[in-house]
């Protein structure tokens, strides 16, 4: 099980004085599997994710992340940067957080920051021009097409990130933490906000994601995105688990229709319509 | 458009606006004013309080702000919406754009005849040395204010730390000149990263503040260190600058007898001349080379948004840091000029007026612009100088330019960013960097 897992997370607990957000959560995520973290608002999902990427240092609990070839993170010991430097993982935001005053390349290079500062000799190489910096740096470039191209989104490169429409904004998001090359992405909510036809697009992605071998983790909202992509599903409610599995399995469960239910009537309604 | 009685409506509502504007104004400076200019109080013979009234400059003064605001409201209809940049014809947008183009290498040009062009004007001389001084200030803090935007109030104290370093040194080892100036470039830079661990965790107004706080200290320390520093009455006969090693004497080893020419005291002043716009110059093409390297770019996206260079990996902290230092250390370099230029420092040299200068000509540069960084020293220290006959209504007719300009571009004289990198073709691309690489 645990050589199966990227991640395991035992015991989580965040409290914020007297809000207990996450109270001993315990999920693991499958390695090259999606593995969706959904809940009614307020249920800690977001919470969850601070505390995978060191946003947040957990009240208690062990995050542990195994990299495909056997190394072991603590991730609750690690702090901010080196969650994404060293254990690879990357995050996107609820809010989208991009560099808006930049372009979509730059911000895709911004991204591969730590391995061309290592090609530019922490700059002073850089500076003085050495031919391997430039070639580290067209690697870059390159590999910042390439994501450009999946996301469909070349022709704007040299656009700034805030100019673009929302749903671009969210995708160009997703290419710019695939870009640090992680083992682990997480998504929050990275369909809010797109229309049937961009979430179909934004399906697809994920999925070619996965299948070039990175895990996913993925709050999401929207039920035709979760129950259509994911291969396993912890549903919360408080900031406790209610259940776990399988799509078909969590979409059945009496349990988690019942938290939708009382927490909202609409998304309720979603979760009996992509069940039936 | 079609219907006149609708211009007419709007035109009537637009007068009412600005009419409103205006009584709102003449209003403020009403209660404003009351006080301050309408009732004149003073101490009399025996202490007692006398006061008398003075109404009538009162109502000229609102009479006044009443017609200015009326004559703002209307410039700013004519000039149309602030930042439409669509409204400009095509043809004088590709004229501008050229301007933008074509302004840097003339302006290097320029720079680099001044000595030639004005050699009997020791004034004109003099300024433009002290013009390319705030350049070279302009240009460090910009690394600091314009890309990683961290806003540093206490810029001076660097220049400060350069400054002493030089006069230091040399005054007490002997070190000359070019031995100084790498040395007051690390010392300052040194001085940088002492500030920024403090303030690393600190953002907008807080940071201001400590930076504030820090230049003061720096000024504090030299005023009352007098063992080291001479206090206030600072460090005096710092060594004159030397062509390698040969002085701008009248001596027989002197510069001029070496030549072989007649002694002037201006060849020295040449001299320096084109030591600073060598430093200013160094400064901009390293500044200019950093932004392309990945250090720059974590600088810029740190100043758009530090949450997610955490995400990404960045190490907010050296990032920080080196922006602080690399700031400082242009921040010394500029300090060891100054020192050396003036052969006279003084803690007076380095108040928070300094500093308040410097940050001046970075937002009316436009942040992080280098050209508009440049144009903005030019423009404030030749400014000064420009206005000098207005004796002491100098300060007023500048601020109202600085006020004016700001309404006209909010965002500084060049308010738009290069990209660092772009794509047009993968072949293009790379041609690009290279050629501008080794420029
Ligand atoms: N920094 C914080 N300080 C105090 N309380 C917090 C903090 N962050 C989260 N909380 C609380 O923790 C609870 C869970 O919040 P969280 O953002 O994790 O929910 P979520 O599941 O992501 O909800 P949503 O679906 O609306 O995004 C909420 O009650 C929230 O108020
Ligand atoms: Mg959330």
């Amino acid at each position: 099980m645990s050589h199966e897992s990227i991640l395991i997370v035992d015991g989580l607990t965040m409290r914020f004085g007297g809000v207990v957000a996450v109270n001993g959560l315990s999920f693991a995520a499958e390695r090259r599997k999606i593995t969706a973290l959904i809940g009614p608002n307020g249920a800690g999902k977001t919470t969850v994710f601070n505390c995978i990427t060191g946003f947040y240092k957990p009240t208690s609990g062990v995050i542990r992340l195994t990299h495909d070839d056997g190394r072991n993170f603590h991730l609750e010991r690690l702090n901010d940067f080196r969650i994404s430097k060293k254990a690879k993982v990357a995050r996107t935001f609820q809010n989208i957080r991009l560099f808006p005053g930049m372009t979509a390349l730059e911000n895709l290079m911004v991204a591969q920051h730590n391995a061309l500062m290592q090609a530019s000799g922490f700059t002073f190489l850089g500076l003085i021009g050495v031919p391997s910096y430039r070639a580290a740096e067209r690697r870059a470039i390159d590999r910042a097409k390439h994501w450009l191209d999946r996301i469909g989104l070349i022709d704007r490169a040299d656009d700034a990130a805030g100019n673009l429409p929302y749903g671009d904004q969210r995708r160009l998001e997703i290419a710019r933490a695939m870009c640090t090359e992680p083992a682990l992405l997480c998504l929050d909510e990275p369909a809010a906000g797109l229309n049937a036809r961009e979430s179909a697009g934004l399906s697809e992605l994920l999925l070619s994601i996965r299948g070039q071998g990175t895990s996913i983790i993925l709050i999401e909202h929207d039920m035709s995105v979760v129950m259509e992509i994911s291969d396993q599903i912890v549903v919360m409610d408080y900031g406790v688990k209610i259940a776990e599995g399988a799509p078909q399995v969590v979409r059945d469960d009496a349990k988690v229709v019942a938290a939708y239910l009382g927490a909202d009537e609409e998304e309720a309604a979603a979760v009996m319509e992509s069940g039936a | 458009m079609s219907a006149p009685d609708l211009t007419h409506a709007s035109r009537r509502e637009a007068i009412a606006f600005i009419l409103k504007n205006a009584f709102i104004s003449a209003f403020v400076a009403l209660v404003i004013f009351s006080l301050m200019i309408g009732v004149r109080t003073e101490a009399g013979p025996t202490g007692q309080l006398i006061y008398w009234t003075r109404f009538d400059d009162l109502a000229t003064i609102v009479a006044v702000v009443f017609a200015g605001s009326i004559a703002v409201e209307l410039l700013r209809q004519w000039w149309g919406p602030v930042g439409v940049v669509g409204a400009i014809a095509p043809s004088v947008q590709r004229g501008l754009d050229f301007a933008g183009k074509a302004a840097p290498p003339l302006l290097l040009i320029f720079a680099f005849l001044v000595p030639v062009l004005f050699y009997n004007q020791r004034y004109l001389l003099d300024l433009s040395i002290l013009v390319l001084t705030y350049v070279m200030l302009g240009w460090g803090l910009n690394v600091v204010v314009g890309l990683a935007g961290l806003l540093d109030l206490g810029y001076v104290a660097f220049y400060a730390v350069g400054a002493y370093s030089y006069a230091l040194l040399s005054t007490n080892f002997d070190l000359s000149f070019w031995m100084c100036l790498p040395l007051a470039g690390i010392l300052a830079a040194f001085w940088g990263v002492l500030l920024g661990f403090p303030v690393l965790r600190l953002r907008g107004d807080y940071l201001a503040i400590v930076t504030l706080a820090f230049g003061e200290i720096i000024r504090l320390v030299l005023l009352n260190w007098e063992s080291l520093t001479g206090g206030p009455n600072g460090v005096s006969s710092i060594p004159r600058p030397t062509f390698f090693g040969i002085p701008f004497t009248r001596g027989d080893d002197g510069f001029a007898a070496r030549l072989g020419i007649e002694f002037s005291p201006t060849h020295r002043i040449v001299f320096l001349f084109y030591v600073i716009l060598a430093l200013a110059l160094l400064t901009n093409w390293v500044t200019i080379r950093l932004r392309r390297l990945p250090i720059g770019r974590a600088w810029e996206a740190l100043r758009e948004d530090e949450v997610a260079c955490r995400a990404l990996g960045i190490n907010i902290t050296t990032t920080k840091l080196t922006a602080f230092a690399t700031g400082a250390m242009f921040g010394g370099f500029a300090g060891a000029f100054f020192a050396t230029r003036q052969g006279f420092i003084s803690p007076e040299s380095f108040t928070f007026q300094e500093s308040a200068l410097v940050l001046a000509i970075v937002v009316l540069g436009g942040m992080g612009s280098q050209l508009g960084v440049a144009l903005a020293a030019v423009a404030l220290i030749g400014g000064f100088e420009l206005f000098r006959g207005f004796d002491q209504y100098r300060m007023l007719v500048f601020g109202m330019a600085m006020v004016l300009l700001m309404i006209w571009r909010p965002r500084g004289l060049i308010g738009h960013r290069a990209p660092t990198v772009f794509l047009k073709q993968n072949t293009a691309i790379s041609a690009e960097l290279a050629k501008e690489g080794r420029g």
